[in-house]
């Protein structure tokens, strides 16, 4: 059943321009799906309207067969506590450590026991490896290691849709494999998985429905195969070509 | 009083004299201690809710906009008056250290709500939104992760005009406080020469100030680049430019 | 409360209180910009003098920066008769203004300078600038654009300041305040009055500063 559904969402930033126009979208529970497409296509964009830091102009989105109300905040807190989103730039607290950062949130927000939530962060980050950078700020770590940090705090959070926001592209390409390999990991557990990534041949080996967009709407959905083999339209055949030709 | 410097030094400095002095070196002391340590406290939550984001609160917000521009830009002199008489014809009758300190308040809450303002833009609007999509609220958005970073860049310059208003606060004298000013007044009221009345003003002072104002580069050296900012050399919105 | 506004009363007064507010204008007009003329070569003098004259330089920074003002006022104004030195309070309170405000802008000016950085200068160097293009060409327009908003912020900082000569009868805006206040007892709305116009000159200050910033150094300062 579907998890999330988009409904013809449009978004506008405030400084003007339209960055999504009538996308609509459907992923099912367990599903993982990516989005490619050039820059400025609005995929980006997409993931910050889905976990409410731009509410959509027009259009719904639907989770779990309940409309989203993003100017009702008891609701907008209820979708973010089920949904965890990692950014493309990290943005870990700076004032914390590796383990706070993981910590914080099941901590301070969600009230649980100090102790147990202490013993899962430790786990998440050793299982991104990260097991001895657990009292290290993010200036004292690297990029691919920030990212995993990010991962380990998303995944702390238990939540039921994982949203990954370029996860790679700020990273030195040694550090690439490192994150790409804990997402992998992820993928075969079924949580449920929106990427937005540049990284094809992760994209068509990790995904189980790829979505093209361009000028803020989608133009072609299919299975890895199709689009990246046999795309139906043009647009997605010109952009797949000049990303495979290299 | 004895003719001559020589003659009078040795009936200024005695015990009896040198308790008052002290005695009005705390009295300046405190005033800018509890100004700025209440105006601290006022100004966070001036900043607070004039960065709440909700509609509601848009006539505070105007409120509290007026009132930094506005206070920021009335003499120390002319505001102590106001406050005296206001305080007065509310039928408060404040002993005139609290009024000094009101005054003080009013003045340093408008100065550090600039500065806290600036802490807050300081900080990464990333740190922001990663706070808001783990259901942060507000409050404890700025007390975990906002005010942590930005402490940085508002103690500095707090502690500045924390200087400035030991100083300011020579002008409660005139309200008749008796502070390190009003000491240097009465001693060349009774006779002491105004060089050693109100040079030992200048010197305590000066003894105040210099180490004060050094702890405060420490301060600013010690803190320079600890996090992240907006940008490498984003400067403050308000300088720490500090008056007499 | 048995205090009752007069606004009427005190509106009357607002002839003589702008009157008094024209003495607070030229009063720091002439201090802050005589100030500044002895910060420039008082900067000079602390980047490019002998050790003892930087050293002489510091201590007079060092000394005006440190204390309040309103005591060197009392201090000029009631040690300068001592030694037979008469001035009127109007002179007395200007000197006190240009040495204060000498001392702070010569801190400011020299921490602009430092802030010349080095590259800037090995740029200078290499293209074969003597010292005086070196000073016209790279010091002074990085100078100007760095220092003018502290510069202007300290000149607002100095107007108010300026009220403290009302303690020694300088019948300017505080001054004035203070004379009608006594005559009339309507004290809140006399001292507010006067408040609103030191908030409406200062604004005006700004407002032209920053006018004056964006033409001539193209400063993009913000007005408020």
């Amino acid at each position: 059943m579907a998890q999330i559904e988009l409904r013809g969402v449009s978004a506008r930033y405030p400084s003007g321009g339209q960055v999504l126009d009538g996308v609509s979208l459907v992923v099912d529970k367990g599903e993982v799906v990516s989005i490619i497409g050039p820059s400025g296509s609005g995929k980006s964009t997409l993931l910050r309207v889905l976990v409410g830091l731009l509410p959509p102009s027009a259009g719904e989105v639907w989770l779990d067969g309940s409309r989203l109300d993003y100017a009702d905040r008891k609701a907008l807190t209820a979708a973010r506590a089920r949904l965890a989103i990692v950014f493309q730039q990290f943005n870990l607290f700076q004032n914390m450590t590796a383990l706070d950062n993981v910590t914080v949130t099941p901590v301070k927000i969600r009230r649980e026991p100090k102790a147990s939530a202490r013993a899962r962060g430790e786990a998440l980050l050793r299982r991104v490896g990260l097991g001895d950078k657990l009292g290290a700020y993010p200036d004292e770590l690297s990029g691919g290691q920030q990212q995993r940090v990010a991962l380990a705090r998303a995944l702390a959070l238990g939540p039921e849709i994982l949203l990954l926001d370029e996860v790679t592209s700020a990273l030195d390409p040694e550090m690439v494999n490192e994150v790409l390999d804990a997402i992998r990991d992820l993928a075969n557990e079924g949580i449920t998985m929106l990427i937005v990534s540049h990284e094809m041949a992760f994209v068509r080996e990790v995904s189980d429905r790829v979505v093209m967009m361009a000028d803020g709407a989608v133009v072609e959905t299919g299975p890895p195969g199709q689009i990246f083999d046999a795309p139906r339209t043009e647009r997605c055949r010109e952009f797949v070509s000049k990303i495979l030709r290299h | 009083m004895p003719e001559g410097l020589l003659g009078q030094l040795e009936v200024f400095f005695t015990w009896q004299n040198a308790l008052l002095w002290l005695r009005a070196t705390g009295t300046t002391v405190a005033m800018a201690v509890v100004g700025c340590g209440v105006g601290f406290v006022l100004a966070n939550l001036l900043v607070l809710v004039r960065t709440w984001p909700s509609r509601w609160l848009l006539p505070l917000r105007v409120l509290i906009v007026l009132y930094v521009e506005v206070f920021r830009r009335i003499p120390f002199l002319v505001l102590i008056f106001l406050v005296l008489f206001t305080t007065r014809a509310l039928g408060l009758h404040m002993p005139l250290f609290a009024v000094a300190c009101v005054t003080v308040t009013v003045t340093a809450t408008a100065f550090i709500a600039e500065i806290v303002r600036a802490g807050y833009e300081s900080v990464h609007r990333n740190q922001w939104e990663s706070a808001a999509v783990m259901n942060f609220g507000r409050l404890r958005t700025v007390a975990l992760v906002v005010l942590p970073q930005a402490w940085t860049v508002i103690v500095p310059p707090a502690f500045s005009y924390f200087v400035m208003f030991i100083k300011e606060t020579s002008l409660a004298s005139q309200v008749g406080v008796y502070e390190l000013m009003q000491a240097g007044k009465y001693f060349n009221n009774v006779g002491v020469s105004p060089f050693l009345a109100f040079g030992t003003c200048l010197a305590i002072y000066f003894a105040l100030s210099y180490p004060l104002t050094r702890v405060g580069w420490r301060i600013e050296r010690r803190l320079a680049h600890r996090f992240r900012r907006t940008s490498p050399a984003e400067p403050l919105a308000a300088p720490p430019v500090v008056g007499p | 409360m048995d205090y009752t506004f007069q606004w009427g009363v005190a509106l009357r007064y607002l002839p003589d209180l702008l009157q008094g507010a024209w003495v607070t204008f030229h009063l720091t007009f002439i201090g802050f910009w005589t100030g500044l003329v002895v910060a420039v070569f008082l900067a000079v003098g602390q980047l490019y003098g002998s050790v003892r004259l930087r050293r002489a330089i510091s201590a007079y920074v060092v000394f005006f920066t440190n204390t309040p003002s309103l005591v060197t006022a009392f201090f000029i104004f009631y040690g300068l008769p001592e030694i037979g030195i008469l001035w009127s309070p109007y002179v007395c309170v200007l000197v006190n203004l240009v040495l204060n405000a000498g001392a702070f802008l010569t801190d400011v000016i020299r921490g602009g300078v430092a802030s010349v950085r080095v590259a800037e200068m090995e740029a200078a160097e290499t293209l074969g600038f003597s010292m005086l293009q070196k000073i016209r060409y790279v010091i002074v327009p990085h100078v100007a654009k760095v220092l003018y908003a502290p510069i202007s912020n300290l000149y607002i900082v100095f107007i108010l300041g300026s009220a403290l000569a009302a303690i020694f009868g300088v019948e300017e805006l505080t001054g004035t305040a203070f004379n009608i206040a006594s005559e009339t007892f309507r004290t809140i709305e006399i001292y507010s009055l006067a408040a609103a116009i030191y908030v409406v000159m200062t604004v005006v200050a700004s407002v032209v500063l920053a006018l004056v910033g964006r033409l001539a150094f193209r400063v993009r300062a913000r007005v408020l």
